[in-house]
């Protein structure tokens, strides 16, 4: 065991647990938001209802998304010390920005929307609601902000032995950033969506005749918002992918596992063994040319193999081994494109199931759409994972490794404390989350007033 | 002025931010088990605090994050030197947060009063650990010529430290129990305002001695030019004034007082820091600085910039939430939200 290792453990742990709670949060402040919009405009109290009612999975997803991103806002100084003095100038900024625009705004009217319903006019109420939303949307974009740098640095200079920023404009407006933003905040809108669908799904089975209709009104919105978010998150991941082919290759080649260069076309491998250590791969089922047509539209048009790739990286940044984890990230990849491709299937049959007789009558539908609650959740992680390892060895593309950028002093025993300390308290903070998400998701609406 | 001197003094603000708002938060959080009896006043107290503890909060990790951009360095040496004190205060972090949105989710008592003993673990865990972490930067602690701190926890657990902990805890059980005397009522109200009179006494106890030991073992109260001396001599007054305040019954300007006492002991810290932020104990060259801890210029800059926009409207709308929310809050089970 070594620190690095460690750390990097417990950084990943630490992420991919915030990044459960956070995607929900984005999608369902949003979807909230549209329906308290609904109830101020029609005066109908079903709108306010449904408001409430998944308003509250959001207040508990809220809750568990901020306990884990204050971790975040400090692990850097943590574990990370030597990132954080190379590059505090460049990422402490986005990072306190978040923080005075985003986490104040959040928090105090997440404050006035619960506690606001008695005592704020509606309209008040509904600003509170949608700003709670901006909220969260402005804190994705600066976190992002932050990361994209570490995708593709751009508006800096080394001085002294650490990057400084010479651009703010350039840091702010990153090529990266739109892709990464917009696929990021369209993943979230998706994970709202198959909540709320696998939420209704569940009423809709266990139901005869009361409540039904809340919860089909429920499964309608629900089924529009999980596929405009399914279709963006892939034309903005494939879209990415096209600007990911042309800045980092690498990250293309190792998502891939193409270690060859092909000169002509592409094939796109669909699934192959890979042989890290003989750097190979075993058995490939391919498609021939499909690669080619992804990155360039085209069915020609050559791709850097990790081989060459590996020798210019060495010209460039001096020995070592530049390849990322191949394994992880052509496998998370195909888990995050293989989730994503099926919801969209899904989201597609939610929205035509009034029309369709079989599918109304089937409950076999509504039951599969329980179990697909899991698939933004494996989604999302899979993105993640494969957007941090196929950023490997590097922690800032092309300017620190992963292993420069560790704490110094600290020794195994602190880590271990600390890693198992949190694994337990994430751990419990998961199964109760989960807990409360399915009471609440299952609990009956607040009854319609009665003079209604 | 330069930027870096502004700096310091923002990082300085948003930490007396965060200690005079969460500060009554936390006091309010460990008061909970003692001062309400049953449910419904469990209730109450939390309720006191519900809209607002989350903004609150916030003022922490801006904090952080603002050292983060201004001082890359400070953050880097303190959150990686003081490992495990930052891991367990974030640890006391996670449950407490939860604990507010999780409490009400059901009925059961056992539930409740877990998280009842989670809200108080939760509050006075930050209190102690933030008070031990800055008697330490007082004190100044091993920062070797790589800008690290090799020591780990042991040495921060110094008697010095300790008490610093222990004042940290006891005013702001003051502060809660006076800002609770101010926002409940009835019963609960009349056991805060004990409650306040009884911390008070402690409180200024362990202040003062705290102060002394500064004096005689630190430079934070005598080293030339700026240091923490008015603002101690200024803590001490409105401690003072809070007491008789609190005996008086005048329980919104005993809050007010005691608010200045937070505030002036932030300062005492900062001040007497100026222009160091850490100081190393080893050897006063590799201390960390205004200047050899902060970033470029230009982040600098860009980073004023957006501060003084968005800090004032900050302020305009957390100070519109108290507000809207300034009646006191009535044992009334329907009208409590949490």
């Amino acid at each position: 065991m070594d620190p690095v290792i460690l750390s990097r453990l417990q950084f990943a742990m630490t992420t991919i647990i915030h990044f459960f709670f956070v995607p929900l949060t984005l999608g369902l402040s949003i979807l909230v938001a549209i329906f308290e919009s609904c109830y101020v405009a029609t005066g109908n109290e079903n709108y306010k209802r449904l408001a409430e009612f998944w308003g509250k999975i959001f207040l508990i997803n809220y809750a568990a998304g901020v306990v884990t991103g204050i971790v975040l806002e400090f692990h850097f100084g943590l574990n990370w010390a030597e990132y954080a003095r190379f590059m505090g100038d460049i990422f402490g900024a986005p990072l306190a920005i978040e923080a005075l625009l985003a986490f104040y705004l959040e928090s105090t009217f997440i404050g006035l929307w619960i506690f606001g319903w008695n005592k704020l006019s509606k309209k008040i109420h509904l600003t509170a609601a949608w700003l709670v939303a901006i909220g969260a949307s402005i804190s994705a974009l600066w976190i992002l902000i932050a990361n994209s740098f570490m995708q593709n640095p751009v508006g800096y200079a080394i001085e002294n032995g650490r990057a400084v920023m010479t651009s703010f404009l350039e840091l702010i407006t990153n090529p990266n950033l739109p892709y990464e933003y917009f696929h990021v905040l369209a993943a979230g809108i998706t994970t709202a969506g198959f909540i709320v669908l696998g939420f209704s799904a569940w009423h809709l089975l266990h139901k005869k005749e009361d409540g039904v209709e809340f919860f089909q009104k429920a499964f309608q919105w629900a089924a529009v918002y999980a596929l405009i978010g399914a279709v963006a998150v892939c034309y903005l991941g494939d879209a990415h992918g096209k600007f990911l082919g042309k800045v980092q290759p690498m990250k293309i080649a190792a998502t891939e596992a193409i270690w060859d260069t092909e000169p002509e076309s592409a094939d796109l491998v669909l699934i192959a063994s890979i042989d890290e250590k003989e750097k190979k791969n075993g058995f490939e089922i391919k498609i021939p040319h499909a690669l080619s047509f992804l990155l360039y539209n085209s069915w020609t048009g050559g791709v850097q193999g990790l081989h060459d790739l590996q020798e210019q990286a060495v010209a460039k940044y001096g020995p070592g081994d530049y390849i990322p984890p191949v394994s992880i990230t052509f496998w998370s990849f195909r888990i995050m494109v293989g989730a994503g491709l099926i919801m969209i299937l899904l989201a597609l049959l939610a929205i035509i199931k009034p029309r369709v007789k079989a599918l109304n009558k089937s409950q076999l539908f509504l039951k599969l759409l329980i179990p697909a609650m899991a698939l933004p959740y494996i989604a999302n992680t899979a993105g993640w994972v494969l957007t941090e390892s196929a950023r490997q060895p590097w922690i800032v593309y092309g300017l620190q490794k992963v292993q420069d950028a560790v704490s110094p002093n600290l020794t195994i025993g602190n880590i271990l404390i600390s890693l198992i300390l949190f694994a337990l308290v994430l751990g419990a903070l998961i199964a109760v989350t989960g807990w409360l998400m399915y009471k609440s998701g299952t609990a009956e609406p607040k009854a319609e007033k009665a003079a209604e | 002025m330069g930027l870096n001197t502004v700096w310091f003094i923002l990082v300085t603000i948003l930490f007396t931010g965060f200690f005079f708002l969460e500060g009554f938060d936390y006091g309010v959080g460990i008061l909970l088990p003692f001062l309400g009896n049953d449910d419904v006043e469990r209730r109450v107290i939390i309720n006191s605090i519900g809209p607002v503890w989350d903004g609150n909060e916030v003022w922490m990790i801006t904090a952080g994050g603002a050292l983060f951009a201004s001082f890359p360095n400070v953050y880097a040496t303190l959150f990686s030197g003081f490992y495990l004190v930052l891991v367990l205060m974030l640890v006391a972090l996670i449950i407490r947060g939860v604990a507010f949105e999780f409490r009400g989710k059901r009925e059961s008592k056992r539930w409740r009063t877990l998280w009842d003993w989670a809200i108080f673990t939760g509050s006075l865990l930050p209190a102690l650990l933030w008070g031990l972490a800055l008697a330490n930067m007082m004190r100044g602690f091993a920062i070797e010529q790589d800008m690290n701190y090799y020591g780990g926890l042991l040495p921060l657990l110094n008697p010095y430290a300790l008490l610093g902990g222990l004042v940290f805890v006891s005013i702001f059980i003051m502060h809660g129990a006076n800002f609770l005397t101010r926002k409940v009522t009835d019963a609960i109200a009349e056991r805060a305002k004990k409650t306040a009179l009884t911390s008070w006494i402690v409180a200024s106890a362990l202040t003062v001695a705290y102060l002394v030991w500064t004096f005689f073992t630190t430079d934070i109260l005598t080293k030339q030019g700026i240091n923490g001396l008015v603002p101690a001599l200024l803590a001490v007054v409105t401690l003072l004034l809070t007491g008789w305040l609190i005996r008086a019954r005048k329980s919104g300007w005993a809050f007010i007082t005691g608010s200045l006492a937070v505030v002036c002991a932030t300062i005492i810290v900062f001040a007497g820091l100026y222009p160091r932020i850490l100081i190393s104990s080893l050897d006063p060259s590799w201390s960390l600085t205004i200047m050899n801890a902060s970033s470029s210029p230009y982040t600098l800059k860009v980073m004023t910039i957006v501060a003084s926009i968005f800090l004032p409207i900050v302020l305009v709308y957390q100070i519109w939430t108290y507000w809207i929310f300034r009646k006191r809050v009535e044992a009334k089970p329907e009208e409590l939200t949490y």
